[in-house]
Parts: structure tokens; C-alpha cells; sequence
């Protein structure tokens, strides 16, 4: 009886996350006559609302903006990051315990405090409207220096000193000894890195004004509020639905990286 | 001995870009907003040096306090709301039953989905006359609400939302918290014939409470950068009663031009979210303690 209650309660739960989802995309498929009264199914599929998004925004070049921008920066989030780590749990040099602090200093900065001057350097470099202002801030960031650092600690030192003796430098024991041996640091840098930089809306917001160059969150963000949905509800849930989408089907593979990266990056916070 | 000092170049070199990239992108920055605050700038003429106006402004800034208050409602409401209902979901969670993975996952979701598709899926289900809120409200007999028009309930509305957003990322810490409870102090309490309020209170709650601790820092930190919610649902509306402390920078920033004073506010608002946590930490240590 208890146990009843408990899953009446976790049902529920779901419920209450899961559906607005599935809600949003019946409605993106159904006739925008419909929209006002759906529950569960339309009557009929229509695809009228993702033909209207189509001819509206140029929805597929936001798309592969989005994913340069996001690959490029976890690109670099990977190597600077491990690069930075390594350094930083490996190697000995003086000031590395300065840098070290440097780097959990930034990491309870506000950004409220450098929005405006980034932006004005973002002028002062001719990068607005370029994919640079939208990737080179962000190659290197401190939780993922810092992640990389915990978690090369933790590999044996003898594993590196063999290397040596093997006429290995540096850069071949990062990338053939360490990063072989730190899959699950790489997964979660990976992941956050990917979907924070996917989901970001406020920097392109601030420094890309042509629509070549936005990303796939700012296009339909100011799709939404710009008018060029002229009120059709339809449009704007077909947006929404293709813009959850890429991430939506991710999570359906890769929930368990998903959540164990978020929850241990939320711990080191 | 050579090879000690190639070791330690190395390492500088290894460093390098961190050192640049903080310069440029994070200490460069922070040193040219101490200088835009005493400018009067629109970008494109010169700066114009005014002393201390741009703080004067600030203390006679209505919105600027509207948005303070703004943020406080959303904390308020926020920040009990994400404990309670994460821990309820925790809880549950921990019992031994099946089907767990699907329910966290589940309840998950909304983490990983773009906060741009939350607002627009959340501004439809709060419409007045078709929003599926309200016409479930209508369903059972109760008047509508006008969720994001009315000016005392805007800005809760967007708290219960970011609620719905971010609460699965703390059930899925609170339940690694509870998890990590050994068993044996429940079994020791249960001995000594302690009730499920004190077996909550003096075991469960102090071995959390770096989670709580957590939650607060996090949604205060999150309550400081709601930005995207208020941009597309209201624009700050009604009467400015969803106007947050980054869309007030932004506006005055990107709609207004005003440099000198969109950094100033800036300032301070970082300026409070350190204070603030710092108090929150203070706070935090003395009730484990």
C-alpha cells in the first residue's frame, strides 16, 4: 500500500516533467486550429508550422553554426583544459600554486562584471559578427582546467616517470599516456562544455547582429520575441521543438554521462 | 640538471595559454570596468570622464531597485521551493523501488533542454485564455490566473518555471547526498526509538546540508543571471515586475548605449552576488556546526 503510493507519487513526478514536452511537440504537428483545445494527440499531423519556421529563419545554417561554434569550443576546453591540468598536477614550476589560486578566484567572479568590457573588446578586436567572438573566449575556462587537474592526480606518477624514461616529452604523455587513461574526465569536460556552449543565449545575443552568423538558441530566441512569429503559436512550438530536439535525442542515449557529468561539475561549484 | 630546466620551461609553456586567455579575457576586463565606471560612453565617441555620476545614478535608479527587489521575490520563492521538492524527490528516489533510472532520468530532463525552449514552452502553458494551465484551472471549477500578466504574479510565475528547470539536477545530488548516509545510523536511532522527524532533523539533515548549501549558492547566483526568462516571456513586464538585474544591464548596455553606466551596474551586482554568498557561507557553517 505504501509502496503504491510511492510510485503514484514518482508517476506523477514524471508526469509533471515529461509531458510539457511531449505536449510541445504534438502541438508543433497539429493544425494551429487545434492548438487551443489539445491534450494529448492532434486529430491530424500537419507540418504547416515547421514549413512556416523553414521559410521564416534560415533554421539549418543556425543549426551548423551552432554546432561549429560548440564543437570548436569543446575542442578547446579538451586540450587547453588538460593541457593546463596536467601542468598544474604534474609538473614543477614556481608560480604554479599562484596560478592555481588564480584559477578559483575567477571561478566565483561574477560575469555581470565583464559582460560590458568582453563586449567592448569583442569592438575593439572586429570580431562582432564573427564565429571568433563566439569561440575564442571560451576555449579555456576554469571548471574544466580543474576537473582535469583532480583527475590526473589521481594517476600513478610511476605510469608518467616510465614514460620518460621512455624518451616520451610532455605533449606525447598528455595525449598518448594520460588522455587514453582519463575517458571518464574527458566524457564530463566533454559533455558540460558541449551543452553549456549549445544552450548559451546571452553572449551571442550581445555580439552577433547578423542572422549568417547566429546560433540556433539566439535565431529562435529572437524569433520568439521578434514578431517574425507574428503571434502563431505553431511556428513558435516548431521552433522550440527543433531547437530541443539535437540535445533531446543525446539524452536519450547518453543520460547517464549526462547526469553523472552535471551532478559532479555542480559539486565542484 | 638540463633536464630539470627543460621540465620547468614545460610547464610554463603548458600554462601559457591559461595566462594569456586570463589577461585578456577575465583580468584585462575586470580592470577596464573600474575605469567605465567613471565614463560616460556610447562606444563610438569618446569616453567622457563624470566622476562619480554614474554612482550617484545608481542610488536614484528606481529600476535598478525594482530589479533588486525583483531578484529577492524570485530567491524567496525560488530557493524553498528547489529544497523542498528535491528532497521529496530525493527521498523517494532512495527507497529500494523500480523503474529508478527511468525516474531520474525523467526528472532530468528539463536540465539539459535549452532554457530558450523552457520560456517558450512555459510562456504557452501560462496564456490566459488557451494556456493549459488555466484551462485545467477552468476544468476544475477555479478562475484563471494571469500568470505572467499580473504584476505580483509574474515574477513568482518565472521562479515556479526555473523551479521546474533546475530541480532535477539537485535530486539527483540530494539522492548521491542521502545515499552516502550509512545505514547503520538510521538502525542505531531506530534503537534508541527516534521518530522520522528526528531521524530527519539530527542525522539525515546535517549530512545534506553541504547540498543545501549548494542549492542556495547556485539559485542565488541563478536568480542573479535570470536573463533569457523575463527576455522573451514579459521583457521585464508588467510594469517592470520581471525586470532582472542581467536584463537591466543589458538593456542599458545594448538598447541605450550607456557604457559607463551598464558597467556600473555590473559592478555592483557582482559586487552583491560575492557579498551575498559570502553571508549565505557564514550562515551555512554555523548551522552545521
Amino acid at each position: 500500500m505504501k509502496k503504491l503510493l510511492y510510485y503514484l507519487a514518482l508517476i506523477l513526478g514524471a508526469v509533471v516533467f515529461v509531458y510539457p514536452f511531449f505536449w510541445m511537440i504534438m502541438a508543433s504537428l497539429a493544425p494551429e486550429a487545434e492548438l487551443g483545445r489539445l491534450t494529448l494527440f492532434p486529430s491530424s499531423i500537419s507540418l504547416h508550422s515547421y514549413q512556416q519556421v523553414f521559410s521564416k529563419i534560415p533554421v539549418i545554417r543556425a543549426l551548423l553554426n551552432s554546432l561549429l561554434v560548440s564543437l570548436s569550443v569543446t575542442a578547446g576546453v579538451l586540450v587547453f583544459g588538460s593541457m593546463i591540468g596536467f601542468a598544474l598536477s604534474k609538473l614543477q614550476f614556481r608560480g604554479r600554486n599562484l596560478i592555481f589560486y588564480i584559477i578559483i578566484f575567477t571561478m566565483s567572479l561574477p560575469f555581470q562584471i565583464t559582460l560590458i568590457p568582453q563586449y567592448i573588446l569583442m569592438v575593439k578586436f572586429h570580431w562582432v559578427d564573427t564565429y571568433l567572438a563566439l569561440i575564442v573566449p571560451y576555449m579555456i575556462n576554469a571548471l574544466g582546467i580543474l576537473m582535469f587537474r583532480q583527475y590526473f592526480m589521481s594517476i600513478p606518477q610511476d605510469l608518467i616517470d616510465a614514460a620518460y624514461i621512455d624518451g616520451c616529452n610532455e605533449f606525447q604523455i598528455l595525449f598518448r599516456i594520460l588522455w587514453p587513461n582519463s575517458l571518464p574526465a574527458l566524457i564530463t569536460v566533454g559533455i558540460i562544455t558541449f551543452m553549456t556552449t549549445w544552450n548559451e543565449v546571452l553572449w551571442p545575443l550581445i555580439v552577433i547582429r547578423k542572422q549568417d552568423f547566429m546560433t540556433m538558441p539566439q535565431l529562435i530566441a529572437l524569433f520568439a520575441v521578434g514578431g517574425r512569429a507574428e503571434g502563431q503559436l505553431g511556428a513558435k512550438l516548431a521552433a522550440a521543438t527543433l531547437l530541443a530536439l539535437p540535445i533531446i535525442i543525446a539524452y536519450t542515449f547518453f543520460q547517464r554521462y549526462f547526469i553523472e557529468s552535471m551532478a559532479s561539475s555542480g559539486m565542484k561549484e | 640538471m638540463k633536464k630539470l630546466k627543460t621540465k620547468k620551461l614545460v610547464g610554463y609553456l603548458l600554462v601559457s595559454p591559461y595566462v594569456v586567455h586570463f589577461l585578456v579575457f577575465i583580468a584585462f576586463p575586470v580592470v577596464f570596468s573600474l575605469v567605465l565606471v567613471f565614463h560616460r560612453w556610447n562606444i563610438i565617441g569618446p569616453m567622457e570622464f563624470v566622476g562619480f555620476k554614474n554612482f550617484v545614478r545608481l542610488f536614484h535608479d528606481r529600476l535598478f531597485f525594482r530589479s533588486l527587489i525583483n531578484t529577492f521575490i524570485f530567491l524567496v520563492i525560488h530557493i524553498p521551493l528547489q529544497i523542498v521538492v528535491a528532497l521529496f524527490f530525493a527521498e523517494l528516489l532512495n527507497q529500494k523501488l523500480r523503474f529508478q533510472g527511468f525516474f531520474r532520468a525523467a526528472y532530468f530532463l528539463p536540465v539539459v533542454v535549452s532554457g530558450v525552449v523552457v520560456t517558450m514552452l512555459w510562456q504557452q502553458l501560462y496564456g490566459f485564455d488557451t494556456g493549459l494551465l488555466n484551462r485545467l484551472l477552468v476544468k476544475l471549477g477555479l478562475q484563471r490566473v494571469g500568470w505572467l500578466t499580473d504584476p505580483n504574479i509574474a515574477m513568482p510565475s518565472i521562479a515556479l518555471m526555473a523551479t521546474w528547470k533546475n530541480v532535477g539536477l539537485y535530486i539527483v545530488l540530494f539522492l548521491a547526498g542521502l545515499q552516502s548516509v550509512p545505514p547503520h545510523y538510521y538502525e542505531a536511532a531506530e534503537l534508541e526509538g527516534a521518530s522520522h522527524w528526528q531521524k530527519f532533523r539530527y542525522i539525515t539533515l546535517p549530512l545534506i546540508n553541504p547540498t543545501i548549501f549548494m542549492v542556495v549558492v547556485l539559485s542565488t547566483i541563478g536568480g542573479f543571471s535570470l536573463f533569457i526568462e523575463p527576455y522573451i516571456m514579459t521583457g521585464g513586464g508588467p510594469l517592470n515586475s520581471t525586470l532582472s538585474a542581467v536584463l537591466y544591464i543589458y538593456k542599458q548596455g545594448f538598447f541605450y548605449y550607456h557604457m559607463g553606466y551598464a558597467a556600473t551596474l555590473g559592478f555592483f551586482f557582482a559586487a552583491l552576488i560575492m557579498l551575498v554568498v559570502l553571508i549565505q557561507k557564514k550562515f551555512v557553517e554555523k548551522e552545521v556546526a
